[in-house]
């Protein structure tokens, strides 16, 4: 699916990683040997398979939970209001916040507008998830309801690239791991290799700093 | 009397919050000695003014709701509301312009700025009402090669309202753009990024993402733009555009009673100020949504009052 691996889900677009996604070449049409940009529109249309969860949330905090859902389906679908509202709400079920559909994001909890967010990324129906640190901006207690609904779309199949400094929740969800350094994948294998018997001496460096 | 809680009355599972602490609020005896002192200075100017032969309360009585001042207050409301429309709608397309990524769009936008803003209004309100002297006739059509849909007469076209209207419309184009703009460069980035992330165009993303967040850094300063407006109105007197101020003028060429008549124009610029600063208020409030610091302050404010009461 990715080329040379994973590249930090927020340098996707200028990285010298490729990504496909449905066999679709992202942010670039090939010509023969020749790489063309794609134009905004097309570009727009392919960020729209792609979910992405924020490490800052960045919920839209003039609109409640339920209108931060409804608006991806709605306004850049065109799925009827009163389809993208049931989805909506369905899917804030989803994650726990089915008392919470009227909130504005400013009277919701870290960890409450963390899982509106991947509601509302998953109401465009992504292929794929990427999910930039999603639970470093959040109060200890609450990273484990985020992690809890990750966990749960994981086993529903998600395809999911995940940016993370939770070891225990990427040995025990992920099904590759890769550690990276400065855009570069210093160690990647399945997770009980890495991050359990790692080869490298910077991965046993990072990870004695991060489990101590 | 009050007493301490005791150890028993807080054990877990039964945790109670304090009892707020009732105290002596500071007094502050300088407020009420000044407040008495300016009172007696406003009493003061107040009878100076109301035993003043040259103020003519008649005159001001005789004026303040005759239909000729009427009139030249509906067109001072007008020329407002329209120089403020073309304003706020033209402000917004070139400050969206000054921030594309379309290099051509951004020195329009710059120029269109940098020219409006450093004219000064009165010169441009002459200009305007003094087009037909650089351009007498207007035509419709494609320069240079002869093709032409119209043509008219310039001073039958533009009229002084029409003038009044251009000159104060497109100069608060060039005031009411950096406004959007200062408010469009407070949205966070983060807001620009989810929304593409969703695959939204630039278009929608302004729309629906971005101008309404910016609504509230941009409507408290154009809500004084709108109150500077209505008072800048005044200046298309000098080429007699029928608004209040021209209008008093005329009547005061007339009858000389200068300042009876200029205290009308007052009267009637400071009860339209009130009502604007009004709509204000309640504008600010419905754009303030979801940024419940002002609502939830006020809650707590209420919250603490009741249980003082009630305790």
């Amino acid at each position: 699916m990715a080329d040379d691996a994973m590249v930090c889900a927020d340098q996707v677009w200028k990285s010298f990683g490729k990504l496909w996604v449905d066999g679709e070449l992202m942010g670039y049409r090939q010509r023969g040997n020749v790489l063309h940009e794609t134009k905004t529109r097309d570009v727009a249309r392919q960020r729209a398979k792609i979910g992405m969860v924020f490490q800052r949330f960045n919920l839209f905090p003039h609109r409640t939970a339920l209108e931060n859902v409804m608006e991806g389906p709605v306004h850049v679908k065109g799925v009827p209001r009163a389809e993208g509202e049931r989805d909506a709400v369905a899917l804030l079920g989803q994650v726990g916040l089915g008392d919470k559909l009227d909130s504005y994001p400013a009277q919701l909890s870290g960890g409450q507008q963390q899982r509106v967010a991947i509601a509302r990324a998953l109401a465009l129906r992504p292929k794929v998830m990427l999910f930039d640190e999603p639970t470093s901006a959040l109060d200890p207690e609450l990273v484990g309801e985020v992690l809890d609904v990750m966990q749960q779309l994981a086993r529903d199949g998600m395809t999911m690239i995940v940016v993370t400094h939770e070891i225990g929740f990427a040995r025990e969800v992920a099904d590759g791991v890769a550690l990276t350094d400065g855009g570069v994948v210093v160690e990647s294998s399945p997770p009980n290799e890495v991050l359990v018997k790692p080869r490298q001496e910077h991965t046993k460096l990072f990870l004695s700093k991060v489990l101590a | 009397m009050s007493s301490i809680a005791s150890p028993a009355s807080v054990a877990p599972g039964n945790l109670k919050r304090p009892r707020p602490i009732k105290a002596v609020p500071v007094r502050h005896w300088g407020r009420w000695i000044s407040a008495a002192i300016l009172l007696f200075a406003a009493f003061a100017l107040g009878w100076s003014l109301a035993h003043n032969p040259h103020v003519h309360f008649a005159t001001i009585g005789a004026y303040l709701f005759k239909p000729l001042t009427l009139r030249g207050v509906v067109v001072t409301l007008e020329m407002t509301a329209i120089a403020m429309v073309i304003g706020i709608v033209g402000g917004t397309i070139v400050a969206v312009m000054r921030l594309s990524d379309n290099p051509v769009l951004r020195v329009v936008a710059w120029i269109y700025v940098w020219l409006f803003r450093g004219v000064p209004l009165l010169v441009q309100i002459i200009f305007w009402g003094f087009l037909g002297a650089l351009y007498p006739t207007i035509f419709v059509g494609i320069p240079f090669v002869g093709v032409v849909f119209g043509r008219g007469n310039t001073s039958a076209l533009i009229g002084s309202f029409t003038a009044a209207i251009l000159a104060l419309g497109l100069n608060e184009v060039a005031y009411a753009a950096e406004l959007v703009r200062s408010g469009i460069i407070s949205v966070d980035e983060g807001q620009h990024e989810a929304a593409y992330s969703m695959g939204m165009s630039r278009g929608l993303t302004m729309r629906r993402v971005v101008l309404p967040q910016a609504m509230r850094v941009i409507i408290p300063p154009m809500g004084n733009e709108t109150i500077t407006m209505l008072k800048m109105t005044s200046l298309v007197s000098v080429i007699s555009g029928n608004d209040l101020l021209t209008t008093v003028q005329k009547v005061y060429e007339q009858n000389f009673q200068v300042i009876p008549l200029l205290i009308v124009a007052s009267l009637w610029y400071l009860a339209l100020t009130t009502v604007l600063t009004v709509g204000q208020h309640y504008l600010e409030k419905r754009f303030g949504r979801g940024f419940g610091h002002a609502n939830s302050a006020r809650a707590e404010r209420k919250a603490s009052k009741r249980e003082a009461r009630n305790g």
